[in-house]
């Protein structure tokens, strides 16, 4: 693993109205390393992950990008740094194959209109195919004929074919049965075996604890924990979850206790 | 975007199990039997194909079947049914509702409807016949054949972009197109005629739906066609094959061309015998090529099935959708007018009532009986001429046979609804197979 890490936030902030989503986070992610983001319902999980591909900004702190402050104002910005997102719908086009769904809107052409069918199924075999994902038939079949593991697969896949360095998969096994969650959970290994930042989303501690090297817990907000996998109990993170300990009291500034 | 909190309530995963971080050894995944093997061989091929049409692919399988009892009760019915001459006259009468169902093929297969292309074909055919008059502005055929295609695709335009920009379903937007153009059409007509009928004098014009091929230009169009066929079908077999990706099996080519070599010459063969092949119905092959070579191997036809299949997914890919779904009502628009053009040049002259009848329950009909989905995202232009073949044979057929008005109707409402429940049916047999 490098010395500095792949997505660095530091003191970050979010609030809607009122409402505090977001409280001084600091969050980080290695290249090569799975790091899970878990949480009760309202934590902020879903809030940093969408202040991070800029879809809201943040009110204050800093983000850095592989060592580079960066200003993220929306999810181009965030693909063309290498940061995808794969939502928990995926967002496939059910009527169309798996190829044309993982070239969905970047088709290769030859003179600009025309597809180059064959150069769009090569690579998209190749990449399936680099991350072991080996139970698709074809490349040719409709999305809507796959499982849900399998269309996971292959929105992840779509991710990782862009040279993207951070992939963010939000519930990738929500919806799967245990085969399929299997199979996904091995994918996740394999994306950062291959040297990708990745964090997975996800309620499910059981998974978490299969696939994530480190896990930050989030709490009404706040920071509570960072969790070496090796070195924690899913008894611990589950106090984490419901009874961590928040440094700052929302709403009053810095009365609370701080960390010094 | 669509991370919203509501979407976690998933309940957190067993709280008080014990923590045991599973070791990684990967059970089997090999529980996932692949749908679709390789294939390459001609019975792998042909295995396949049966699979797709058991779950519910049926592609061109019912038009098959179903021009297969049209033609038997046609047939025993009446004499006439099997002539020369009632082959080319189908041919004839086919042109401009194929034209149109091309159309409305793609406003399909984005998941819309456009219930204006009738009479917007009619304000096309008024256009050009009015520009023609040689007592008035006389102008040359290609310019008012020009002028009347820019006057239909612009309200395609139009039509678009209310539907896009104020987000107006475009059921209702071309409802309202649908009174506002037969209004047009009947001003357009009275005012320049006291009978309501303006003769077509134009000889290049009245030739493009009444004047046929010589025999030798028949056989020719013919081989070239075959020809154009199947070197296509080799060339992509091959470079999918220098790509060691699986293409279709050289047999199932040789098989396939022969097939269509086959129809299309004894067709040739059964037209010259009477007056030869339409001249138009040429023109309805090169369009139909033009369109399927859009829809199925450019990037802009790539994006109408991505619309109609998940406008969200393609929105979240970048694609421009409201762009795409302008092109394609402009698309409809054009050749709503080019297929108004087919039409009054058939019938030498516009009425006040051109464009009305059931010219648009056929067009929509032939779209959707040639297996183009209502539901958006599946179909092919291809249907757009089976729908048609099939229409105009039914309605051919009851004309022959002299059948009242109102019997035609129920009967073309019938085949209709036929083809709408083939369609329903066939997604419930899919979504049954997890094919949604």
């Amino acid at each position: 693993m490098t010395e500095s890490p792949l997505l660095e936030c530091e003191g970050v902030s979010k609030a809607f109205g009122a409402v505090q989503a977001l409280y001084r986070v600091d969050f980080e992610v290695n290249a090569g390393e799975v790091m899970a983001l878990v949480g009760d319902n309202g934590a902020g999980k879903s809030t940093l992950v969408k202040c991070i591909v800029g879809i809201y900004p943040f009110d204050e702190g800093k983000v850095r990008f592989q060592d580079e402050p960066v200003d993220i104002h929306g999810p181009r910005d965030a693909a063309r740094l290498g940061i995808e997102v794969v939502y928990q719908d995926l967002a496939l086009a059910d009527n169309l194959d798996v190829t044309a769904n993982m070239f969905l809107g970047r088709e290769r052409t030859r003179g600009g209109f025309v597809l180059d069918e064959p150069s769009m199924e090569h690579a998209a075999e190749e990449t399936l195919g680099g991350l072991s994902v080996t139970t698709l038939g074809s490349v040719r079949q409709t999305v809507a004929g796959l499982s849900g593991g399998q269309r996971q697969a292959v929105a992840v896949a779509k991710s990782v074919m862009w040279d993207s360095k951070l992939l963010i998969l939000d519930e990738p096994t929500a919806a799967l049965g245990v085969a399929q969650t299997r199979q996904v959970l091995d994918l996740v290994r394999r994306l950062s075996d291959r040297d990708l930042g990745v964090v997975v989303i996800s309620h499910n501690l059981h998974d978490v604890f299969e696939v994530a090297d480190r896990i930050t817990v989030l709490r009404l907000g706040q920071r509570v924990a960072v969790l070496d996998r090796a070195e924690t109990t899913q008894e611990e993170v589950v106090h984490a979850i419901t009874a961590g300990t928040l440094d700052h009291v929302p709403g009053m500034a810095d009365a609370g206790v701080t960390e010094a | 975007m669509t991370i919203d909190p509501g979407t976690e309530s998933q309940a957190t995963a067993e709280p008080g199990a014990p923590a045991e971080p599973t070791a990684e050894e990967a059970l089997p995944a090999a529980t996932e039997i692949p749908l679709e093997a390789r294939a390459d061989t001609l019975g792998a091929y042909v295995g396949r194909w049966w699979q797709g049409v058991r779950a519910g692919e049926l592609g061109a399988l019912p038009i098959v079947v179903g021009l297969v009892v049209i033609g038997i009760v046609f047939g025993t019915l009446d004499d006439t049914f099997f002539t020369e001459r009632n082959f080319t006259n189908l041919l004839l009468q086919m042109a401009h509702i194929a034209t149109i169902a091309i159309g409305v093929v793609f406003v399909l297969l984005i998941g819309e409807i456009d219930l204006s292309v009738a009479f917007v074909s009619a304000v096309g055919a008024v256009t050009m016949t009015l520009l023609l008059r040689p007592d008035a502005s006389d102008w040359p055929w290609w310019a008012a054949v020009a002028v009347a295609v820019i006057v239909t695709t612009l309200i395609g335009l139009l039509q678009a972009l209310v539907i896009t920009k104020a987000g107006v379903p475009s059921f209702v937007v071309t409802l309202a197109g649908l009174l506002i153009w037969s209004g047009v059409v009947l001003i357009m007509t009275t005012e320049y005629s006291t009978s309501g009928t303006i003769r077509i004098q134009d000889d290049t014009v009245i030739g493009i739906a009444n004047d046929f091929l010589s025999d030798a230009a028949g056989w020719v169009v013919g081989a070239v066609a075959v020809a154009a066929y199947a070197l296509s079908q080799a060339l992509t077999a091959r470079s999918r094959r220098a790509r060691g990706l699986d293409a279709k099996p050289g047999i199932v080519i040789a098989l396939q061309v022969a097939g269509l070599a086959a129809v299309a010459f004894v067709a040739i063969w059964y037209a010259n015998r009477d007056r030869g092949v339409p001249q138009v119905t040429l023109l309805v092959l090169l369009l139909f090529v033009f369109w399927s070579f859009v829809a199925s191997r450019t990037r802009f036809g790539r994006h109408v099935y991505a619309v109609g299949g998940s406008a969200e997914a393609a929105r979240r890919a970048g694609i421009n959708v409201d762009r795409v779904r302008i092109a394609v009502f402009m698309i409809a628009g054009f050749m709503a007018g080019l297929g108004g053009i087919i039409l009054a040049s058939r019938l030498r002259s516009v009425a006040t009532n051109t464009g009305g009848g059931n010219l648009l329950l056929q067009v929509i009909a032939a779209a959707v009986i040639g297996g183009t989905s209502l539901f958006g995202g599946r179909g092919r232009v291809v249907s757009a001429l089976l729908g048609a073949v099939v229409i105009i044979a039914i309605d051919n057929g009851m004309g022959l046979l002299n059948l009242a008005t109102g019997t035609r109707f129920v009967i073309t409402g019938l085949v209709l609804l036929a083809a709408v429940l083939v369609d329903a049916l066939s997604k419930r047999r899919r979504a049954a197979r997890g094919v949604v």
